[in-house]
């Protein structure tokens, strides 16, 4: 059933009936904190599903420089000769990069409001009974992923610490192989590298899980499921990435 | 059973009033039975601070069986102390040992201001009942009894949320000092049962925007079930969302009529 309170008809009485101003409905809703969290669920899912293709495209880099470098000039060339050469790939970073900035501006409005929730802290030691670790950690799992991830766009993307980039391979492709391979047989690089999927993973532990509440997905029947495909998810995206910087360094990779 | 007798160390937040600076002051309290509740315990040592011409601890309390969701306290860092499904007033010495040093604290957040050493005011949770936690039944000659059918897993549900007896445990344990378990407990209550549904959206939607103004957001810590002496599952969090977006939508068309 729906409310009955709106109608065709003008009331009644003469009386006037003020309206109220209503801002646009996608702003209405992010103005409370219930809408924020819809804001962070959603650009939460497109990061996830970010994270996942990033993880198995770079798995390409077992089968050879020569699979990956293709991989790489594979994703320029989307949807190729529809749009010109890169636009694709630069339409996606554009909305990942959308998405990011909407995910921290919700994260950051939020953690203003709960701070000023309570401005005087418990005086004791608190004792937590169900908040985990990566529940209580998810500001800093973020705020150093997000280091990590300049980081990571200055070594591999606009090649500002890695001298490799621009070189190209042997059939004339950018040598995509090479610079993950220079960027990570630096030894303080790939254990910034491992620190900081790890911590991702546990940014996903909690945020995986945290989106179906958010979303309000909630149904008996799968409730049981929501931590199992959290655990598995950030499982996968650790597992993977941190396999990248060990397999360089113990020559599985760039040999 | 025998009736063990126990000797505690209490630190307890004293405060004059909303405004005046707090400390903790320590406290020795000898004998104490297992069988006294907490608050009795409390009431113990005030009597024993009244006879030594010393001002009494002011804490809240009321039935004293767990129905009415006066008392509070945060007793060792959990609120309602180390016990699931239960309120601070059914709370027994036995839970805890001789010789325990024993922090007790008052609930805080922006939203409950401190009266006075463990006393919080939380009217703000009357604010949100009022922008919505109830229905707008007609006051006639009462309705017969079962004139609604209502399926029975439909009321079960409703009476677990309604079984909350808005203590502000939830507000008090969550890290955040969110108020997502109450109102989400109140929304659920009402919008699962038929005679809730005329205002069912309206009704979420002021309750969540009323919320917002003094309490912070939910992170899914999910510490305001652990803290929950009716055990509220955080799973009504989850409904409030859903029904909110549904209202969000539901709002709009009304606008495009």
């Amino acid at each position: 059933m729906t409310q009955a309170t709106s109608s065709h008809r003008s009331p009644v009485t003469g009386t006037a009936v003020a309206s109220k101003r209503r801002r646009l409905f996608l702003l209405d809703l992010y103005s409370t904190a219930v809408g924020k969290k819809y804001v962070m669920a959603i650009t939460g899912i497109a990061l996830m599903g970010f994270v996942l293709t990033h993880m198995i495209g770079n798995l390409k880099m077992y089968l050879g420089a020569s699979e990956l470098n293709h991989y790489a000039r594979f994703l320029e060339e989307l949807f190729y000769p529809i749009a010109p050469h890169g636009v694709a790939l630069w339409i996606l970073r554009g909305g990942l990069l959308a998405m990011l900035v909407l995910h921290l501006h919700a994260a950051y409005s939020l953690t203003v409001l709960n701070r000023r929730a309570r401005p005087v802290k418990y005086q004791s030691a608190r004792d937590f009974q169900i908040a985990t670790f990566a529940s209580r950690t998810m500001r800093w799992s973020g705020m150093i992923a997000l280091a990590f991830i300049t980081w990571h766009l200055l070594d591999l993307t606009f090649g500002v610490v890695n001298e490799n980039v621009g070189a190209k391979d042997a059939e004339g492709l950018k040598d995509v192989y090479g610079n993950v391979v220079f960027s990570l047989q630096r030894v303080p690089v790939a254990i910034f590298y491992v620190i900081a999927n790890v911590l991702l993973g546990i940014h996903l532990f909690h945020g995986a899980w945290s989106i179906f509440q958010s979303l309000g997905w909630n149904n008996p029947r799968f409730n049981k499921l929501r931590r199992s495909f959290a655990t598995a998810f950030a499982a996968i995206i650790v597992i993977g990435n941190v396999s990248f910087p060990v397999a360089v360094l113990a020559g599985v990779v760039g040999n | 059973m025998s009736n063990k007798i126990k000797n505690l160390t209490l630190k307890i937040w004293r405060q004059l009033g909303p405004t005046t600076k707090g400390s903790f002051e320590t406290y020795k309290v000898a004998e104490i039975s297992d069988e006294a509740s907490f608050l009795e315990m409390l009431d113990y040592l005030n009597e024993r601070l009244i006879s030594e011409g010393k001002t009494a601890i002011v804490f809240d309390h009321d039935c004293r069986e767990g129905i009415c969701g006066t008392c509070s306290l945060m007793i060792n860092g959990q609120a309602h102390g180390p016990q699931q499904g239960g309120a601070t007033c059914q709370l027994h010495m036995r839970k805890f040992s001789d010789g325990d040093n024993i922090v007790i604290e008052p609930f805080r957040a922006a939203a409950f201001p401190i009266v006075r050493d463990l006393m919080v005011d939380r009217s703000k949770f009357d604010r949100i009942i009022e922008s919505g936690g109830f229905i707008t039944a007609p006051t006639g000659g009462a309705p017969d009894g079962n004139l609604i059918a209502i399926p029975k897993p439909v009321s079960d549900a409703a009476m677990d949320s309604a079984q909350c007896i808005g203590c502000g445990a939830c507000v008090a344990a969550c890290p955040n000092g969110a108020a997502s378990l109450f109102t989400a407990a109140k929304v659920a209550h009402l919008n699962r049962l038929p005679q809730g549904q005329p205002e069912r959206f309206k009704r979420v939607e002021s309750m969540v925007e009323t919320m917002d103004l003094y309490f912070g957001s939910c992170t899914n810590h999910g510490e305001c079930q652990g803290a929950c002496p009716k055990e509220i599952s955080v799973d009504v969090i989850a409904l409030l969302n859903k029904d909110y977006r549904k209202a969000k939508f539901a709002s709009r068309k009304d606008l495009a009529r």
